[in-house]
Order: structure tokens, then C-alpha cells, then sequence
């Protein structure tokens, strides 16, 4: 029987949950890194390894990579810091946000996403890494601006078929990719609708009926989007889905041009805007290129599932429609807030999928959303959950 | 001159276990002086204590003495033969 580790990353601390493939009863072991915001987290099982990697905030000592190759019994990082910009660039780390494994032809190389938004490669299993000066360096990145949770770079996308081939998510730049390993990157946000930004009435962007507030266009400029997750699936490698602060959009062309998708599902009332909800999460199906889920919650000021009702949706039509997925979730007086690293699919069959809350609540599922269960609650607010089965 | 650092409990596994770290550094020296070369003997503490561009972290206090230096030159307080300086985290955090 396969047993599952569900890594769940708080602001007080990472707390790892055992169960196995029934899925039924989760063990809790930790604190581990007691008070420390875990951001990131991923359990390296490449090479015969199983490295637990962390990316955790001391708000006293600060930001860096810790990790564990016995499951959270001991845990090492690097004297002089796993992550640290270079004495030539006027920064300093202020989170790592997202810890992402290369592909198989790469055991040793781990990705890591910062704030301030920087990308870093480690070459060591996630030991150190050193800054990708080409994103680093790319024009664009003085005039990106900080989201809500900072300007952080939250997503890595790594193509399977070509190493050299990635794609990168800021908050707010929007998605940019390469294809020379990070040597020079291209934004890839045609399309993806900016309402907070004003519209440019010297470019009359055709919106096709998508209003922004009253009834000024949404501009989609080169860059600026405030872009909160994006999945690609093996299986269909030329698309990208991607959950952006307004709206759900997919790409059939490597993120080359984006298309709205998902409209039919309720935004808060008073949002405001006509395209598809606001959300954190969007989650890939572990083998099903057509299925992934998202969980939208109120935008402006509310981020909470949407009119106090924890509602996960899920397409298997690559997001041409949308069903909600209700059983087992509060329905009643649910105001949850789930953030971009909050939800995940486990890799078993029928896929397991997993979210928690800022509430401490973590929420399961053994059938790909048909039904829930609350795996376990009061738990500090819960900022990361990733899933592994144990080989 | 000589000085000694006194280091926090939780940052001494990062200094091999001890509790203080006696420094000689040259006449004049500043806590700056004194953090940097604390650094090159216990890196781990270092990158704890301040970040990459040589801030010190906005909850951790530097003391003089008894006086927390921000309350003085900052880093660029002068430091005298036989001083004690002190690294606490502050009380903050949420």
C-alpha cells in the first residue's frame, strides 16, 4: 500500500501528514521548524534521494532553504545561506516562495522562486543556488510591481520533454518563459485582460464584451498581469491553464496567446467585472490533461470562497465548463480564504486532492473532488500544501 | 582590541554551541566591525543576523552594552576596549 506525505507549510511552522492510499486517517508529525513561515516546500524523490526541501521565514533570522533527508528528524541548511543575492545586486531575500525539482534528466538541479520576484538554480540537490541573471536582468523587471503578497515569482514550470524549456509566474509581471535554459526570457500574456490597470484609449483593445469596472476596456498589456498560478500537463504539452487575479484562462500554443475560459462560474456579486472569477489555486490532474480544479473566492475585498460557500470546481474539458464540487464542504457561513500554494492533487488513482485554509482547516478528497472530508483543523493559517506518495 | 559577543540561545547551534564569541579587531572598531568579522567566523549566525546588503534585520537587536545601537550610530557606533555587544531577537512577530 502506497503511503502518502502531505506537506503542510504555516506561518508557524511545517506540519507533515502520513496516510496512506485509503486516505481516510492523517497522521500529524511536527511542528517542524517551530514558528518559521513555510512558504515552500517539495519532497525530492529523484536519483534515489528523499530530501525534504523547505523554504522558510524566520521574521527574527530571515529567509533561506532547509532540508531534511530523513522526513523531518533532523533538518541542515547552508552556513552562509542557501539563496543570497550577490554582492553586485542592490537586493536582499526577502521569501522563497516556490521549490520545484527539475525534470528526471536533471537529478540534481532544484528551481527555487523568490521575492523580491528572482528565479535561482541549484545544481546540488537544493543545497545553494545562484541567481538566473537572464530573468534578473530582463527589461521589464524594474516596472513590475508587487501584488498583494508581495512581488514574488510563485510558479515554475518546467517542460519534461526540454530542459531548456520553462515557464515563470510573477506576481504581478504575469508569466514569462525561455527556451534557452534562462539564458533570455520572453513575456507570454497575450491576451490575459488587466482591469486594475486603466485602459488605453490610443489602443482600443478589442475585449470582446469584457468590461472593466463601468465600461471602460480591460487593456491585456505585454506584461503587468497579476498572475496567481499556472499548470501545464505533460500530457498536453502545449498547453498552459493559469488562474489570474480576474478570470481563468488557457493557452493551446505555449502561452503564446491566452483565451478567457470559465466565465460561467459565480464571482462575488459587486466584483464588478465580467470575466471568470478571482482565485488563488489552479490545480493539474496528476494524469488526465483535460481535468484541473480551482477554488474561487470574492475578489476585491472580500477573498473568501465566494458568499460564505466552499465551492471547488473542477473542468474535464480543459476548462470549456465548469461544475461545482460541494459534498462535504461548509456551505453555510464559510468565509475561507485558500492561497496559491494551498491546493494540490496527490498522485494516486482516483487522484486525492488537498487544501488548507487560513483558518488552519485542511480539507481532502479520495475521488478527484466528489466528495470532502476535513482531514484536520486548528492548525496556524495554512500557506502551502503539496502532496508525495512515498516510494 | 578585544570585545566579547553574547549570543541569543537560538543562535548558538548556528555558532557550534557557544555562548559568547571573543573578538580582536583594531582600535576604533565599530559594531559593524565587529558583526563582519563575527560573520567570517560563524557565517551562520552572520546571514542571521543581517541580510545580503549588511542590514540588520528588522527583529533582531544589537546591544552595546546595554544600549541597543539603533538608539546610537546604528552600526557605525564606535566600540570601546572590553566591550560586551549583545544580539537578541526582538520582542515582536505575531
Amino acid at each position: 500500500m502506497t503511503d502518502l506525505a502531505i506537506l503542510i507549510g504555516t506561518t508557524k511552522g511545517l506540519f507533515i501528514g502520513r496516510t496512506d492510499e485509503r486516505r481516510e486517517k492523517l497522521v500529524l508529525d511536527g511542528p517542524h521548524l517551530v514558528g518559521q513561515e513555510i512558504y515552500a516546500a517539495a519532497l525530492d524523490q529523484r536519483d534515489g534521494r528523499r530530501r525534504l526541501l523547505v523554504g522558510a521565514l524566520s521574521s527574527h533570522w530571515g529567509p533561506g532553504v532547509t532540508w531534511s533527508d530523513d522526513l523531518g528528524r533532523t533538518w541542515t541548511d547552508s552556513p552562509d545561506g542557501s539563496i543570497a543575492f550577490p554582492e553586485d545586486v542592490d537586493a536582499s531575500l526577502a521569501r522563497v516562495w516556490q521549490l520545484t525539482p527539475a525534470g528526471p534528466d536533471e537529478p540534481d538541479v532544484v528551481w527555487a522562486g523568490a521575492e523580491p520576484a528572482s528565479l535561482w538554480r541549484s545544481d546540488n540537490g537544493g543545497e545553494t543556488f545562484a541567481l538566473v541573471r537572464g530573468l534578473w536582468d530582463h527589461p521589464h523587471r524594474p516596472q513590475w510591481q508587487p501584488g498583494g503578497g508581495g512581488l514574488c515569482l510563485h510558479t515554475i514550470l518546467v517542460d519534461d520533454q526540454d530542459p531548456r524549456s520553462m515557464w515563470i509566474a510573477v506576481s504581478s509581471a504575469g508569466l514569462y518563459r525561455t527556451t534557452d535554459g534562462g539564458q533570455t526570457w520572453e513575456a507570454a500574456n497575450k491576451g490575459i485582460k488587466t482591469p486594475f490597470l486603466p485602459a488605453d484609449p490610443d489602443t482600443g483593445i478589442e475585449v470582446d464584451g469584457m468590461v472593466a469596472g463601468a465600461d471602460a476596456p480591460a487593456p491585456a498589456p505585454e506584461f503587468g498581469q497579476c498572475v496567481h498560478k499556472a499548470i501545464r500537463h505533460p500530457g498536453a504539452p502545449d498547453r498552459l491553464m493559469l488562474q489570474h487575479h480576474w478570470g481563468i484562462y488557457r493557452s493551446e500554443d505555449r502561452g503564446t496567446t491566452w483565451q478567457n475560459v470559465g466565465a460561467s462560474i459565480p464571482s462575488a456579486a459587486g466584483d464588478g467585472y465580467e470575466l471568470s472569477p478571482f482565485g488563488f489555486p489552479i490545480v493539474a490532474h496528476p494524469r488526465d490533461p483535460d481535468t484541473a480544479w480551482v477554488l474561487p473566492l470574492g475578489s476585491e475585498m472580500q477573498r473568501w470562497t465566494v458568499d460564505g460557500r466552499c465551492r471547488v470546481y473542477r473542468t474535464r474539458d480543459a476548462g470549456d465548463t465548469w461544475e461545482p464540487l460541494t459534498k462535504g464542504l461548509p456551505q453555510e457561513d464559510a468565509y475561507l480564504t485558500i492561497l496559491r500554494d494551498g491546493f494540490c492533487a496527490d498522485s494516486l488513482d482516483p487522484a486525492g486532492l488537498w487544501f488548507g485554509t487560513r483558518t488552519g482547516e485542511l480539507f481532502s478528497s479520495s475521488d478527484e473532488g466528489d466528495s470532502w472530508r476535513l482531514a484536520t483543523q486548528h492548525l496556524p493559517p495554512i500557506v502551502c500544501v503539496k502532496a508525495a506518495a512515498l516510494r | 582590541m578585544r570585545l566579547t559577543i553574547r549570543l541569543a540561545p537560538v543562535l548558538r547551534d548556528a555558532a557550534g554551541g557557544v555562548q559568547t564569541v571573543e573578538l580582536s579587531l583594531d582600535e576604533g572598531a565599530t559594531v559593524a566591525d565587529a558583526l563582519s568579522a563575527l560573520a567570517q567566523a560563524h557565517p551562520g549566525v552572520g546571514r542571521r543576523v543581517r541580510d545580503e546588503r549588511g542590514e540588520i534585520r528588522r527583529h533582531v537587536n544589537v546591544f552595546a552594552g546595554t544600549d541597543n545601537i539603533r538608539d546610537l550610530d546604528g552600526q557605525q557606533t564606535s566600540l570601546a576596549d572590553g566591550a560586551d555587544v549583545s544580539i537578541l531577537p526582538a520582542i515582536s512577530g505575531g
